[in-house]
């Protein structure tokens, strides 16, 4: 499939100028004869996609004498039709950068410096003491005698910067080793998300893409700054606009997305829920719901439990001591053939729209203004304009990022919305959804790829110990439905998890050992191994050596100043990266003496995207490959090389000296050599998985068996790269549907379906809701009269509703094929429920539970730096908030080593209302102090009329903002804001709370 | 008229600054040491490492907050009297090529003490000190002669930059004002004569930061009465403005 790529080279190469024109311009005209020399004629070129953001845009990479000269948009490309941002405009200064690392540095304890070493010599050394650490910690069993066959003296922190292979054959690699300290930045983005959208509709992800945000009527964007934050998604927002759709932003500051909006509404940080419970109680006091669409696919006609309650902010089942909830009453009633029980009248008190209706009674105009500080008129215009979008025909959609899914509320803060999109009928339809926006160039990818401690590939559990063989495993997990008219696809379960261990090791996976089930770590029932108590562990020594690859967490995570001093603990950690970082150099950070540092770092070079090849996947699942342009400066390699020569060595030792249990590693399926490295294709086909009989790749996860006869790394990546070639290579510009799915672009899963839950955008004959933008029909007459589905892949093929007979619930990831509105898995609550982040300013308006019951309380059990605000406390009488920048990523640590980026932010700031300056005596552009309980950081002030005071429930608060780019490495150096953020996290995820806390100011003296 | 135009409607600009660095990049401009000012712009100002500038200003009135931005360069004077100005010391030392980009050559390195800043009825130009020519916007020159779009209108995501023939632009120009008007009512459509840089203002010219013009207006001619060159050039200046705006700005 990448034959239209090298057809590209060709002709471009070719130099004729008509090739360029049609490459490089939207409005071509016949180019005259010009004395004038584009300087990136005769240069060769590639596609490539941006490392940034997880919007996915694609770039042209122009190439002379092995050096890049140019990067500029792809204008072949959808989604950004050749426009960029000001990271993606500067990606020149990545490819050509003498601050990148070219050698393999080593530091030696309490040495205050580097020292040039040889990859053999780095990558000996690392093998060796990964196994010492392996041998010395390597637990086969707990107490109770289960197998657990893990390795608790190593972890693991990366990368969503890797390439999708990548992040297969690195969480392969862990495993076998027995690590299950396995994290990355998927914990502290989006985790929350994952669990909020599993729970209300079935998959984890962003239900559309970019494009179909065109589609669209009413655009909310809050918990987000897309302006700033993803500029290109701003061309899809405002083609919207152009067609008439209303554009809100819901935002603690006025931000540039705000300065494009219709309506913009402030709100305090962390009072999400309350703004929207409000939303919900509009929408039902007012009967602007989509009856049809909320009785036939969502479970508000379920009768739950007779016991289920609800009092002063606890559900029914709460176990104080134990900071937990026993769902007991939280589940379906059932007739006597174990359906469902359902009230189509919506009428029964027991049902969940009458619960709902219930629950969010309490959620009244006042009561919401006073929490969230937002005029009562602002609400109603913000409930108004979007409630407009229950009307068949008329879509609403979300644009959300960490603004949501970073409190200790965040999975109930998109709980909140998936339900409101439930009720106006907005998922599954073009310009609907609600749309995580993510923020890595692939975290998606690693997500999918399951570098995170809970999950293996594909979304499969990880096994707990008392999982104690692969049977009782695939049944727990295997979820079961009584219902015929239910899909239930996740009780193929057992086809993926033994594909999955037949990718694992291959012929050493057989029946008779459980397919390999044993090799794989097992974590202890209940145990959590998230970001905070990986740092927890870390502060406390449990670890001897630490993988931070491709990732940053010294600046990245919470409470950042103890994460550097957890860094200190280890014995030895391996930082690779394009960069001297934070991290890698957190033993010469300002305030630390590197003589009474430990901790042994070996800091490898790896290669930049567009010096390797491979693919990765954005926020709207679109997996697209990417080309190698250069080779990588000096010595740097790609990832994965240097996980493949680090698997290699520990399998020699192993192999040769024996040691803790060898087989997860001498047994594991490594056959990716060519030429002596990694054929990134066979790791790519390895994950979408083979007809072991045959020999051929597999067409579809429908055939995956649990007999063995199958493999597949991740079974929703099945389809992915076929018989037929490279999916994710494809580039076929157009679009047949006229909804911008351009669907033989690239390839997205599952099965190369845009839009998820499509089978909901139809009534029950299967005919669009949304007649102007059809996501799939049902054409009766074609197929010989069987009729099948036009358009999008949809969710399941199964014939339209009318059809009782053969049909099936739209919702087929949820085991009772509907999606929920109430959600009975989660850990604090089926509805969600207001209560104030754990650093507040004020008590709880709603009841007197503060904060989220669930949440586990670092202070009780954590460190001694695990320090926290009391309520209203006056040594921090201000909130505090962080966010990005559109000119830096994330912590910065690529963007700030590149001039064009630094220039146009060079320093920390804290923005504050003019109110809170004048009452702080502090001017604009003059330096401060902000001070949480954990630590302080310096910031120039940015005194704005973008921030007001809030007026909560009559009292006013002030509250701040800072970016969280900045460190101490780079060209621009600064405080990074995580060194406020405290440890607390979600009750469903341990996702941190860096969005709410509580700070002081200060000017500087 | 012929050549090219570029439509510049600040209603869609997102200030995300895309186009500002794509123009360091496609002229391989340097970084500048910058610190934070209490502002999202920066470098504060054009320079003769920085073609392009978003200029950002916040207004608030009547209870409601606006943050506008503005993208400054070279707007490329149909009848640029910086070139006029130039021509006088060496002829030709600023050009006009035939797609209407105005461009300075080496040769403005002999212009000697004149300031073509001065000049510039938006006090756009300036003169690297190392070299002493006088840059600017090229128009990206090279690229329009070979068929590309410029390197900023290229890179900006919501269609805030649009280039064109110049007809067609001037069209597309109108039609969006019209379009706006209804809910932008003070709306309007900057010197559409007299340069090809069109820009499409959604509000009224006092909430965006549009770099010197304001202050250019206001000194209008006391700087160019020190001198009779500068006299000279203060009344082609002059000129220039009344035709295009009128006195109400020098008041």
């Amino acid at each position: 499939m990448n034959i239209s790529l090298r057809g590209f080279i060709k002709v471009s190469s070719a130099m004729t100028s008509g090739a360029m024109l049609s490459r490089f311009g939207w409005d071509s005209w016949p180019a005259k004869t010009s004395e004038e020399e584009l300087r990136i004629k005769y240069a060769q070129e590639s596609t490539t996609i941006c490392p940034y953001c997880a919007v996915g845009c694609g770039q042209i990479v122009s190439v002379k004498e092995g050096k890049v000269i140019n990067i500029e948009g792809d204008p072949d490309h959808p989604i950004n039709q050749g426009s960029q941002c000001s990271k993606g405009s500067a990606l020149y200064q990545l490819a050509n950068n003498d601050r990148r690392i070219t050698k393999v540095m080593y530091r030696a304890p309490y040495s205050d410096q580097w020292e040039e070493k040889s990859w053999d010599w780095a990558l000996d050394e690392i093998a060796k003491r990964i196994k010492m650490a392996r041998d010395a910690t390597f637990t086969a069993k707990n107490a109770k005698g289960e197998v657990l066959n893990r390795t608790d003296g190593l972890a693991s922190l990366g990368s969503a910067a890797m390439d999708n292979e990548e992040c297969w054959l690195y969480q392969k690699f862990l495993r076998s080793l027995g690590l299950v300290y396995i994290e990355h930045q998927a914990r502290v983005c989006h985790s929350s998300t994952v669990a909020a959208l599993g729970e209300s509709f079935g998959r984890g992800a962003m239900t559309n893409h970019w494009i179909d945000i065109r589609n669209s009527d009413c655009i909310l964007i809050m918990g987000s700054n897309p302006a700033e934050t993803f500029p290109i998604s701003f061309k899809w927002v405002t083609k919207a606009i152009e067609r008439g759709a209303t554009l809100i932003s819901v935002d603690p500051r006025f931000t540039r997305t705000s300065s494009k909006a219709h309506i913009y509404a402030p709100l305090r940080s962390g009072t999400d829920i309350a703004f929207l419970g409000g939303m919900i109680k509009y929408i039902l006091d007012n009967n602007l719901y989509h009856k049809d669409y909320v009785v036939e696919y969502t479970n508000a006609s379920f009768l739950i439990n007779e016991k289920f309650g609800f009092e002063d902010g606890l559900f029914s089942g709460y176990d104080k001591p134990k900071r937990k909830y026993d769902k007991a009453t939280w589940q379906y009633q059932v007739d006597e053939k174990g359906f469902p029980k359902r009230d189509k009248t919506l009428q029964d008190p027991q049902c969940v729209f009458q619960l709902l209706k219930k629950h969010f009674s309490r959620y009244d105009l006042d009561k919401v203004s006073a929490i969230t500080g937002t005029p009562k008129q602002k609400l109603l215009k913000v409930y108004k304009a979007y409630s407009a979008t229950g009307q068949p025909g008329k879509a609403g959609t979300v644009m959300y990022a960490m603004g949501w899914t970073q409190h200790t509320v965040g999975t109930q803060n998109i709980r909140a919305m998936s339900i409101v999109q439930l009720l106006l009928g907005n998922i599954g339809i073009a310009g609907g959804g609600v749309n995580a926006m993510r923020g890595e160039s692939n975290v998606q990818g690693s997500t999918d790829h399951a570098l995170l401690f809970h999950i293996l590939p594909g979304y499969l559990k990880n096994p707990r110990a008392s999982d104690v063989t692969l049977k009782a495993y695939n049944e727990k997990y295997t979820p079961k439905a009584s219902d015929p008219k239910s899909a239930n696809w996740w009780g193929n379960y057992a086809k993926y998890s033994v594909s999955l261990l037949k990718a694992l090791y291959d012929d050493h996976a057989q029946p008779a050992n459980e397919f390999g089930y044993q090799y794989l770590p097992k974590l202890d029932d209940g145990e959590d191994c998230s970001w905070i108590s990986l740092f927890e562990a870390m502060y406390a020594g449990k670890f001897k050596g630490f993988f931070a690859w491709g990732q940053n967490p010294a600046c990245s995570g919470p409470n950042a100043e103890m994460t550097r001093e957890a860094l200190g603990k280890l014995d030895w950690m391996v930082n690779v990266n394009l960069w001297e970082t934070e991290t890698g150099a957190f033993w010469k950070r300002p305030g630390v003496n590197p003589e009474k540092i430990k901790t042994e770092v070996f800091l490898l070079p790896c290669a930049a995207s567009m010096e390797k090849e491979g693919s990765i996947t954005n926020s709207g699942r679109w997996m697209q490959w990417r080309y190698k342009a250069v080779d990588s400066p000096g010595q740097a390699k790609p990832d994965g090389e240097i996980i493949h020569e680090l698997y290699l060595r520990v399998k020699k030792l192993y192999e040769t000296k024996g040691g803790a249990f060898p087989e997860p590693i001498t047994k594991l399926k490594w056959d990716y050599a060519k030429n002596g490295k990694v054929d990134i294709h066979a790791v790519a086909k390895e994950i979408n998985g083979y007809d072991l009989k045959t020999g051929k790749l597999l067409l579809s996860f429908a055939k995956l068996m649990d007999d063995g006869s199958t493999s597949s790394g991740n079974w929703i990546y099945c389809a992915s790269y076929t018989e037929d070639g490279n999916m994710a290579a494809r580039r076929d510009t157009k679009d047949t549907s006229g909804i911008g799915l351009y669907s033989k672009w690239a390839w997205c899963w599952p099965l190369n379906r845009r839009i998820i839950y499509n089978r909901a955008s139809v009534d029950k004959t299967g005919q669009p809701l949304d007649k102007e933008h059809p996501v799939i029909r049902w054409d009766a007459t074609s197929n010989e009269g069987k009729g099948a589905w036009v358009g999008d892949i949809p969710d399941g093929g199964w014939p339209p509703m009318v059809n009782e007979a053969e049909t099936r619930y739209p919702f087929i990831m949820r085991s009772e094929g509907f999606a929920r509105i109430f959600g009975p898995d989660l850990a604090d609550g089926p509805f969600p429920e207001h209560y104030e982040p754990l650093e507040c300013p004020v008590k709880n308006m709603m009841s007197s539970v503060l904060f989220n019951p669930t949440s586990k309380r670092w202070d009780l059990v954590g460190s001694d730096m695990d320090k926290f605000a009391q309520v209203g406390d006056p040594r921090y009488p201000f909130v505090g908030t962080t966010y990005r920048l559109s000119e830096h990523w994330q912590t910065g640590a690529m963007t700030r080593q590149m001039p064009w980026l630094v220039e146009m932010q060079p320093n920390m700031f804290v923005e504050m209302s003019k109110e809170l300056a004048k009452e702080l005596g502090i001017k604009n552009g003059e330096w401060c102090v902000v001070e949480s309980a954990r630590g302080k950081v310096r910031a120039v002030a940015m005194v704005t009329s973008r921030y007001k005071p809030f007026n909560i429930g009559g009292n006013i608060i002030h509250e701040v903002g800072l970016p969280w780019c900045f460190g101490f490495m780079g060209l621009a150096t600064g405080d990074s804001a995580n060194t406020l953020v405290p440890n607390i996290g979600d009750g469903n995820t341990m996702i941190q709370e860096s969005k709410a806390f509580l700070v002081d100011v200060r000017k500087e003296v | 008229m012929k050549g090219k135009s570029v439509l510049v409607d600040l209603s869609k600009c997102i200030g995300c600054r895309g186009c500002q660095v794509a123009c360091k990049q496609w002229n391989q401009l340097p970084g500048e040491q910058t610190v934070n000012w209490g502002s999202y712009q920066n470098p504060p100002d054009l320079s003769a490492f920085t073609y392009t500038l978003v200029r950002f200003k916040e207004v608030e009135g009547n209870g409601q907050v606006k943050w506008n931005f503005f993208k400054d360069q070279c707007h490329h004077c149909v009848d640029p009297p910086c070139k006029y100005s130039a021509d006088d010391i060496v002829k030709d030392a600023i050009v006009v090529d035939e797609n209407g980009a105005v461009f300075y050559t080496e040769k403005t390195k002999e212009l000697g003490n004149m300031d073509l800043k001065e000049a510039c009825p938006y006090g756009i130009p300036r003169r690297n000190s190392v070299t002493m020519q006088w840059v600017k916007c090229t128009f990206c020159k090279d690229r329009i002669a070979n068929g590309l779009v410029p390197a900023c209108v290229k890179a900006c995501p919501t269609g805030a930059l649009t280039f064109g023939d110049r007809d067609q632009i001037l069209a597309q120009a109108n039609q969006r004002l019209k379009e706006i008007k209804v809910a932008h009512p003070s709306a309007q459509l900057l010197d559409i004569d007299d340069v090809r840089w069109i820009y499409l203002l959604h509000e009224a010219e006092a909430q965006f930061q549009m770099g010197l013009r304001e202050e250019r207006t206001y000194h209008f001619g006391w700087n160019r009465i020190l001198s009779p060159t500068t006299l000279a050039l203060g009344i082609l200046g002059l000129v220039f403005k009344w035709r295009e705006r009128g006195w109400k700005q020098a008041g």
